[in-house]
């Protein structure tokens, strides 16, 4: 990893209490009022990105672990919430609850306006084109579910091919075998590297006639790959092929514009992005959206029934059956506003930082090997320790405080590419600190002695 | 705060680093495979039977120190015994790493295996210690089925 990388901050054109002190050292040179160009040191990053503010809004922060600090580096696998989110969801309850799209009275209409809030903010987050080409549903996976169900079943027919990457995790597979196993259509896969990186060429071997649909990860949540999705969505659409775009562990480590990769959905889920359980988005253009049948029938999704018929709503409603999961895109919404206040490109740029660090001081560490070690990774560090089964490394590490993540996370076809039963995963946030790293390193260390 | 050496006992790392019994049994007349799919330990436990004993037992697979040290005492302790005192033993190692109390089980069928006795302090490492015997008990019930901890 090269310490000379050099990142791109845009700082946003207004004051932030989180960004403390805007003024870069000497040898950083400006480019206009709100671009700066910053060599890769963490002097200039830690002026810029105040990281003690930061994890004073994250009470979880403050626990101990069996008496010791809590070092949380299983953020892949959810992340810790600010209180700005807690208090949105918190005041919600308090103030607003009631439900959407129905009542006529006052706390209906603040609900449902509020709500309404939140799909223009993950709008503009994503840079969509319409509020209604965002989709509320319960997370990354029931988005992946809907887009198989209602677009998949659409467009994949017997004989078909569905194109998925040998990264995926377990979400990003089953729907689409299920759905190859209901329409008799084969679903293959993109191999990828010893680094962990897709083979382009073996991908553009593979859209063929027969391919209706491709459906990648951004990135990997096993290996930290973040994947050329522009690429790839650019390589589909000259065969005709619409492509979905997993964004569980793109969404909370960089800028997404949907408009940009021109991919056809794109899902995430809140709570890997600083919000609560329970709720995420799908993404897809209007047109297709348009085109495709409801996901489930109720409530909210109509817009008038007999018993001879319904009319189905419009879009986005038309997906979104019963009542929603109110407080929960609330607090979604909260997040966005948190994520956004401190700026997504300086949050990757702390991230990048903080995983080059790690990725260097683990490296050090005797018998250790590195499993993901593609050119562009996010916030992601697997390893496997010669002599230690990452179960037991995972044991250990929590008796220091050191919360990572052991076993196949959810993609085991990963763990059989490499052929390793498992490894331990260090994913990090942009709560994480250089001292919490080298907390894991010495529990790490402490894993030897334990085995010598 | 629980000691890791409760868990990682000097025998059990021992057991781990140096697997008894590590290999298989052709022709056994009972196996069965245990899969722990949380953690991806896997293993495969043989037995060669004579009438009502017990007279080979082994396994192959891999999986965390607690598993495999677990795989390799109880094939250790079961050699010889007959199959209603490895079912036994079972019971009582199964009550002992759940942590029912130290007089719920019994201390003198176990012997060496209370090395174990610390598992309970550690919830999610239980079905690791328990898998091998999960396993064990159904290749003698010859199932002849994959057995999974979840």
């Amino acid at each position: 990893m090269s310490a000379s990388r050099i990142s791109t901050l845009h700082l946003p054109p207004y004051s932030n209490s989180l960004i403390s002190n805007l003024e870069l050292p000497d040898d950083h040179s400006l480019r206009g009022s709100h671009d700066v160009l910053v060599r890769d040191d963490w002097e200039g990053l830690r002026l810029a990105f105040d990281v003690r503010s930061i994890r004073e809004n994250f009470p979880i922060l403050q626990r101990k672990v069996y008496g010791k600090p809590l070092v949380y580096l299983d953020n892949a696998a959810t992340t810790q919430k600010p209180q700005q989110v807690i208090d949105a969801i918190t005041r919600y309850y308090t103030e607003q609850n009631a439900n959407v799209h129905r009542g006529v009275h006052h706390l209906s209409e603040k609900a449902t306006h509020e709500y309404e809030c939140v799909r223009c903010k993950v709008r503009q987050y994503i840079n969509a084109a319409e509020d209604r080409e965002v989709i509320f549903v319960r997370g990354a996976t029931e988005g992946i579910n809907l887009i198989a169900h209602c677009f998949g079943g659409q467009v994949v027919g017997s004989g078909d091919e569905v194109l998925i990457s040998a990264m995926e995790h377990h979400s990003n597979i089953v729907p689409w075998q299920l759905l190859c196993q209901q329409r008799g259509a084969s679903l293959k896969v993109i191999p990828i590297d010893d680094d962990g990186e897709i083979l382009l060429d073996e991908y553009e071997k593979l859209l063929t006639t027969r391919t209706k649909l491709v459906s990648v990860t951004h990135v990997s949540n096993a290996l930290g790959t973040v994947n050329p999705i522009g690429k790839m969505v650019e390589m589909a659409h000259r065969h005709g092929i619409p492509v979905v775009i997993d964004g569980a562990q793109g969404a909370p480590h960089m800028q997404i514009d949907v408009q940009a990769v021109d991919c056809e959905f794109y899902v995430f889920s809140a709570h890997k992005i600083y919000g609560p359980t329970g709720i995420g988005i799908v993404y897809g253009k209007e047109a297709l959206l348009e085109s495709m049948p409801p996901y489930q029938s109720g409530g909210d999704m109509i817009s008038a029934v007999t018993f001879e018929k319904t009319i189905f709503n419009r879009l986005p409603y038309k997906f979104e059956a019963g009542t929603p999961n109110i407080a929960g895109t609330v607090g979604l919404g909260a997040a966005i506003d948190y994520v956004s206040n401190i700026g997504v490109e300086q949050i990757a740029a702390y991230e990048q930082s903080l995983l080059n660090y790690a990725t260097d001081a683990v490296a050090a560490i005797d018998r250790l090997r590195i499993i993901g070690t593609a050119s562009e990774k996010a916030s992601v560090l697997s390893f496997v320790l010669e002599g230690a089964h990452p179960h037991d490394i995972g044991t250990i590490l929590d008796q220091e405080g050191v919360a990572i993540r052991a076993g196949h996370h959810c993609a085991q076809p990963v763990m059989q590419r490499f052929g390793i039963p498992a490894t331990a995963r260090a994913s990090f946030a942009f709560y994480n600190t250089r001292e919490e790293v080298d907390t894991m390193v010495r529990a790490i260390n402490k894993v030897g002695e334990v085995f010598a | 705060m629980s000691d890791l050496r409760d868990l990682y006992h000097e025998v059990i790392i021992d057991h781990s680093k140096s697997p008894r019994n590590f290999r298989e049994i052709d022709p056994a007349d009972c196996k069965a495979q245990g899969y722990n799919p949380l953690c991806g330990d896997e293993l495969t436990v043989f037995m060669r039977l004579d009438g009502d004993v017990v007279e080979d037992i082994s396994f192959i697979g891999s999986g965390c120190a607690i598993s495999k040290a677990s795989a390799s005492m109880m094939t250790a302790h079961l050699k010889g015994k007959s199959k209603e005192y490895a079912e036994a033993a079972f019971q009582e190692f199964h009550k002992m790493i759940t942590g029912q109390g130290e007089d719920a089980f019994d201390k003198a069928l176990l012997g060496k295996l209370a090395v174990f006795s610390g598992v309970c302090e550690f919830p999610v490492r239980v079905k690791c210690a328990s898998l091998p015997w999960h396993t064990m008990h159904t290749a003698l019930e010859e199932k002849g089925e994959k057995v999974t901890t979840e």
